[in-house]
């Protein structure tokens, strides 16, 4: 018994390997090859309506070209027998450092945040590297696309993070190159709320430092109208756009990737975790006439009704995190989703990091524990993101006309130990193997040491 | 050391002043953390009870007698007075012992040396740390509580049950072997938290960390004879002698010479890892775990040859460059090459799912349900030296149960109860009926506070005093809640 399960992730990787040579095809070559795919007798879970039984869905030149309980398998279709296995969409991490970061404690292969506090007009797509490790690392999991987030935090982060933090990418797992990749290069721009500071972390000493609260107060004001500042200035630069009179004002590159924030087509990707300031946060994009979506949330339950009144949705952190307060309920963060769910907040669930994001449905899975109501958690990680960043009529459900980011599983993706058996991104059968699993496999079958 | 979290550094001074607050109400009244009952007979019945030692058991009984497993079984018969739990539909496992923890400790990094093999984990001991409930609430019943990585030869450990509400006193597991830290690689070495203008200190570089050690114990060793010349001297009745000098710092290695105290070296690397395995070979003591060792399967019939425990994470990777080669196949790896593994926390978050850390070993490498489970409960039991009284359900070992209303190899497995010494510590149904009375207790305080804050003048004379003997005066003029929250922070 337990040699054929040592063997089973084995076989299945190659019969995986068989499955792509038969085809003719590499995953890599896969990429430029469009082609016909159809996924038989799965029993498909489209989050658009109700689970369909035996179903298939068929692929078409990287769309859901069709997808149903009486579908045809086109002629010349690459038929996949999914019999006994699942289909889901790709589940979407909405908030990640991918491609930006590698190594967190190697400052020299990290490109996650810049210096200065008003970087808005920095891209991250421009730094996600197509090669990195954590992108085939990530995908295996059955997450088919993530937002790549600048100024996001991180192990690598160094404390400080700026206050416009530059604009994030929607990318896919999958492409030889950025362009290949990219779904929306500007998906949002990341606004590091300023807090009212009274202790903050040294990481030169490892300790913390103490400020009175008049003096952090202070210094809360000035970055408020700082920011302030930015937001009339790039007001008055878009009028000048308008006007045609940019030249008379020079170009200035940092108010130009502003302009679509205050004409609130693009939206603000805000972090703030306590109560008081995701208030101020509210308030600030309120006044400011700002589209806030706002990312950590750590205290988003005692703001509910603001947020439903408010239509700012949610981008959650991992429930898989501590209470802030000795005194707050052990359960806190995990039961949090559920009451936003409650209250009609709308939220994603997001891994908020890079070697953690293949722990996306393990937190989403933790959050039903806690009393989500499942659909609802499958939901927090596939179409709410998409939706969250305008890309819901492309991604997030199993619908005809969408990109074809889906997975084949042997079970439900939010638990442990299920195991994804194939993966599309992009509507081409893309490989699950990955830097562990070479490892895996190379020492798996070192000789016995003498 | 594992990546520090900052999120919540920022705490307002109104925060710190209700924290001064909560401690003086919490000081004077014995609500919160009083330990729980000892019924001395205690049957849960109807349970899917997992053993880990024989399998499992469909509608099983546990009888616990003074806290300890009396009688397991299909169907056991209350006996008179018993308090009976009925966990139907619900699953019994071995309390889950944590063996990499920095719970309960006010302090675990004494960083100024290389060798700080003086100080001792017990010494420092928070029997109020939050973090204690917590990984109760998790299922953990015993940990493994460890200095900091930033030595090769690191403080005195001590493993502890997690006795929430009891004093510092009755914290540790009673019996259990004493242990010392060591850490190779990057941390020892101070690779990652190096300060500008400061020169680096010895050692910084894994060659450096080998010498360290083996300096160490050249001394111990020569230590360890000039007491056992002198002791043979006594003993041959030689009248007059002049003890040796008596050395802290070497004595807790000599135990380590003696096999009196284990040692847990946190490692990532093949080669660090090979090394210290030479290194105790030339010295002739044995290293009871490796901690992380996280290129552990790249080794793993070398651990094994040796009998030493490894002590791993799930699926921890590439925050720094020793963990670029991590692989979720690590414990399964290892496993299979004869190694006994455990999957530890190194974080009190991370010790509050650690059933679900170890559930990744099925799907990481394939190991069967009875394995994974193993290794948050026998495994690390053995490797800790405690396994003759937990980690597996077996009549006569102490009552350390977790029950879970699901398999708890499942990320939707929620704790229900965790038992200690046949104490139920933590009950999910009690703590969520018990929120609204801490609810109350917080807005009564929250108004006593904000009566304080409106007549700063009244309340001066009675809180001046007993501040005043302990601080200098504060360099500039301060509002009241901002001195206060120095207050909280001592």
């Amino acid at each position: 018994m337990s040699q054929v399960r040592t063997l089973r992730p084995i076989l299945c990787f190659l019969s995986l390997l068989c499955f792509l040579y038969l085809l003719g095809v590499s995953a890599a070559q896969a990429q430029s090859q469009p082609s016909v795919y159809a996924i038989t007798h799965a029993k498909i879970f489209t989050l658009a309506g109700s689970p369909i039984e035996d179903g298939t869905l068929v692929i078409r030149d990287g769309k859901i070209a069709a997808v149903g309980s009486s579908v045809e398998v086109p002629a010349g279709a690459q038929v996949i027998d999914a019999k006994g296995l699942q289909v889901y969409p790709g589940l979407f991490d909405a908030l990640t450092q991918m491609g930006l970061s590698e190594i967190g404690a190697v400052s020299a292969t990290v490109d996650t945040t810049e210096t200065g506090n008003y970087n808005p007009d920095v891209v991250a797509a421009t730094a996600v590297s197509p090669s990195s490790e954590h992108i085939p690392v990530t995908r295996a999991s059955g997450i088919t696309e993530v937002l790549a987030v600048p100024a996001s935090g991180g192990f690598d982060s160094g404390g400080g993070r700026g206050t416009l933090g530059g604009q994030a990418s929607a990318i896919h797992l999958a492409g030889w190159t950025i362009d290949e990749m990219l779904i929306k290069k500007s998906a949002a721009m990341v606004l590091n709320f300023p807090e009212i500071q009274t202790t903050t972390f040294d990481f030169s000493t490892f300790s913390r430092k103490e400020k009175p609260y008049t003096e952090a107060k202070q210094e809360y004001d000035r970055q408020i109208n700082e920011l302030t500042d930015w937001m009339d200035r790039a007001r008055h630069y878009a009028q000048a756009m308008e006007k045609g009179s940019v030249s008379q004002y020079d170009r200035d590159l940092k108010l130009e990737a502003l302009v679509p924030v205050v004409r609130g087509e693009l939206p603000v990707l805000v972090f703030a975790d306590r109560a008081r300031d995701i208030r101020n946060a509210v308030e600030f994009c309120d006044r400011q006439k700002l589209k806030m979506i706002l990312a950590g949330g750590e205290e988003a339950y005692k703001l509910k009704d603001l947020l439903r009144s408010k239509d700012v949705p949610v981008i959650l952190r991992p429930m898989l995190s501590l209470p802030e307060d000795e005194d707050d309920p052990y359960d806190r963060e995990l039961s949090q989703p559920a009451e936003l769910a409650a209250a009609g907040v709308k939220f994603a669930i997001a891994s908020f990091d890079n070697s953690f994001a293949r722990r996306l449905g393990q937190n989403a899975a933790n959050a039903v524990a806690y009393g989500l109501p499942y659909d609802q958690a499958l939901r927090a990680v596939t179409i709410n993101p998409a939706q969250i960043f305008g890309l819901g009529s492309h991604l997030g459900t199993l619908e005809q006309g969408k990109i074809a980011n889906l997975m084949v599983t042997n079970g439900d993706p939010l638990e442990l130990t299920t195991d994804v058996k194939y993966l599309f991104i992009k509507g081409q059968l893309t490989s699950t193997e990955n830097k562990h699993h070479r490892l895996y496999e190379k020492y798996l079958n070192r000789p016995k040491a003498q | 050391m594992s990546a520090p979290t900052i999120r919540g550094s920022s705490r307002s001074p109104f925060l710190y002043f209700f924290y001064l607050l909560s401690f003086l109400y919490l000081s004077f009244s014995v609500s919160a953390a009083t330990p729980p009952d000892a019924p001395s007979v205690i049957l849960i019945q109807n349970a899917t009870v997992l053993t880990v030692s024989h399998g499992k058991i469909e509608h099983g009984s546990v009888l616990i007698k003074d806290g300890k497993i009396a009688e397991v079984g299909q169907s056991i018969k209350a006996p008179a007075g018993a308090q009976v739990i009925d966990a139907s539909g619900e699953f019994v496992i071995p309390g889950i012992i944590d063996c990499h923890s920095h719970i309960a400790a006010e302090s675990i990094n004494e960083g100024s040396v290389s060798v700080s093999s003086m100080v001792t984990m017990e010494e420092v001991l928070d029997p109020d740390d939050i973090d204690i409930y917590r990984d109760l609430a998790g299922g953990v019943t015993s940990a493994n509580i460890l200095h900091g990585s930033a030595n090769s030869i690191g403080g005195q450990t001590l493993v502890i049950k997690l006795r929430w509400g009891q004093p510092a006193s009755k914290l540790p597991f009673e019996g259990a072997m004493p242990g010392i830290k060591f850490a190779l690689g990057e941390n020892p070495k101070r690779s990652n938290f190096s300060l500008p203008g400061q020169p680096r200190r010895y050692p910084s570089t894994r060659m450096g960390v080998e010498e360290t050690i083996r300096g160490a114990f050249s001394e111990a060793r020569d230590y360890k004879k000039a007491w056992d010349d002198y002791n043979k001297r006594v003993a041959a009745g030689e009248k007059n002698l002049i003890p040796p000098r008596r050395d802290l710092k070497l004595e807790p290695l000599v135990e380590v010479l003696e096999g009196k105290r284990y040692v847990h070296s946190h490692c990532y690397r093949e080669d660090e890892i090979l090394m210290l395995l030479r290194v105790a070979k030339e010295f002739g003591f044995k290293v009871r775990t490796f901690q992380h060792v996280l290129e552990g399967y790249k080794v793993a019939d070398e651990l094994a040859a040796e009998g030493v425990g490894a002590s791993t994470f799930s699926d921890w990777w590439a925050y720094k460059v020793e963990a670029y080669d991590a692989i979720p196949y690590n414990a399964a790896l290892m496993t299979r090459r004869g190694v006994i593994v455990s999957i530890n926390s190194d974080s009190a978050e991370e010790a509050t799912h650690l059933n679900q850390e170890a559930a990744k070993s099925m799907k990481y490498g394939g190991l069967s349900h009875d394995e994974a489970l193993k290794m948050v409960t026998l495994n690390p039991a053995i490797q800790l030296g405690i396994d003759k009284r937990v980690g597996t359900i077996d009549v006569g070992k102490d009552a350390d149960l977790a029950i879970y209303n699901h398999d708890p190899l499942s990320a939707y497995a929620v704790v229900q109860k965790t038992l200690i010494d046949g104490r139920v510590y933590f009950d999910r149904e009690k703590d969520i009926a018990n929120r609204a009375e801490v609810e109350k207790e917080k807005k009564a305080l929250t108004e006593k506070l904000k009566k304080a804050e409106k007549k700063p003048e009244e309340r001066k004379p009675e809180e001046k005093k007993p501040e005043e003997k302990p601080k200098p005066p504060a360099p500039t003029p301060t509002p009241t809640a901002a001195g206060a929250s120095q207050g909280g922070a001592l």
